[in-house]
């Protein structure tokens, strides 16, 4: 994996909420670099994880996988897991895959906080 | 001349490498974007066809990074305008009657890409290549209540044909 291949994604603790912000496109080839920084996220088991996509203009179904992947996990570990600030191209391929039914996703992050 | 029997007013011509992905995307936004589909369907058309390169790179080619993948683009004046968009591979065929969408209920990573293609593009034909490979023709027109530019879908600028 080459530089290209990697998503720059900050990570902020908040009272025991995990929040993640990747930043840039999220496709096959970021994908993978997006999976071992939520992977790492979750090793802490925080009870609340939330990933602001806010920075995301783009993501193709490598990522969702990586989300629902990330969900099965948080599941299993106990861990509430809530996707905000979405963009309208993003949220539109959650739209298609009905999976706006299935993550909890929210305006900002402050709003994800609050929930 | 049925616009369908003419050649492609864009050609690309790319490895199969996930990193030129970005790129076809961008190219194939851009076109939509001329054409008159709005930002959302502009970025589900441009979703579609990553879905294509990805199903060839990770299913076609089995993530080896050297094979070659062809699209070519036509930008349909028909009314109402659109796009056709043939995807062409050398990679292992399959025969096309297999490939399906998964059930949406089954929720898992992975598989969602033949879905995505086949919800957002109006058209979409799989068939074997005569001597190898796999051919994805894909439709996409207007839909009523696009934004339709102020002037006529515009013919592509000759330039822009490639080989």
């Amino acid at each position: 994996m080459n530089d290209a291949d990697q998503i720059e994604v900050t990570m902020e603790t908040v009272d025991g909420t995990t929040i993640l912000r990747p930043k840039g496109e999220i496709d096959l080839s970021r994908a993978p670099s997006l999976r071992t920084q939520i992977n790492a996220a979750q090793k802490t088991k925080p009870a609340k994880l939330i990933i602001d996509l806010g920075h995301v203009p783009y993501m193709d179904s490598s990522g969702v996988a990586t989300l629902v992947e990330a969900m099965q996990i948080a599941r299993r570990s106990g861990t509430r897991i809530i996707l905000c600030a979405m963009q309208e191209r993003v949220q539109s391929i959650f739209e298609i895959a009905r999976l706006d039914m299935v993550f909890t996703i929210v305006g900002s992050s402050d709003d994800a906080l609050a929930v | 001349m049925p616009e369908d029997a003419r050649e492609p007013d864009v050609r690309l011509e790319l490895y199969s490498q996930p990193r030129l992905l970005a790129g076809a995307r961008a190219l194939i936004s851009n076109i939509a974007q001329r054409i008159g589909f709005n930002e959302i369907l502009c970025g589900q058309i441009s979703l579609a066809i990553d879905e294509a390169l990805c199903n060839i790179i990770n299913h076609g080619y089995e993530r080896r990074t050297d094979g070659r993948i062809w699209v070519g683009i036509w930008a349909l004046s028909n009314d109402p305008p659109g796009l056709r968009i043939v995807i062409e591979d050398e990679a292992r065929q399959v025969d096309p009657a297999t490939i399906q969408s998964r059930d949406l209920d089954d929720v898992r990573p992975g598989g969602l890409g033949v879905y995505l293609i086949q919800e957002i593009m109006d058209q979409v034909k799989y068939e074997r290549r005569p001597h190898k490979g796999m051919r994805l023709t894909m439709v996409k027109r207007l839909p009523a209540d696009a934004d339709r530019p102020a002037a006529p879908a515009a013919k592509l600028n000759p330039e822009m044909r490639s080989r």
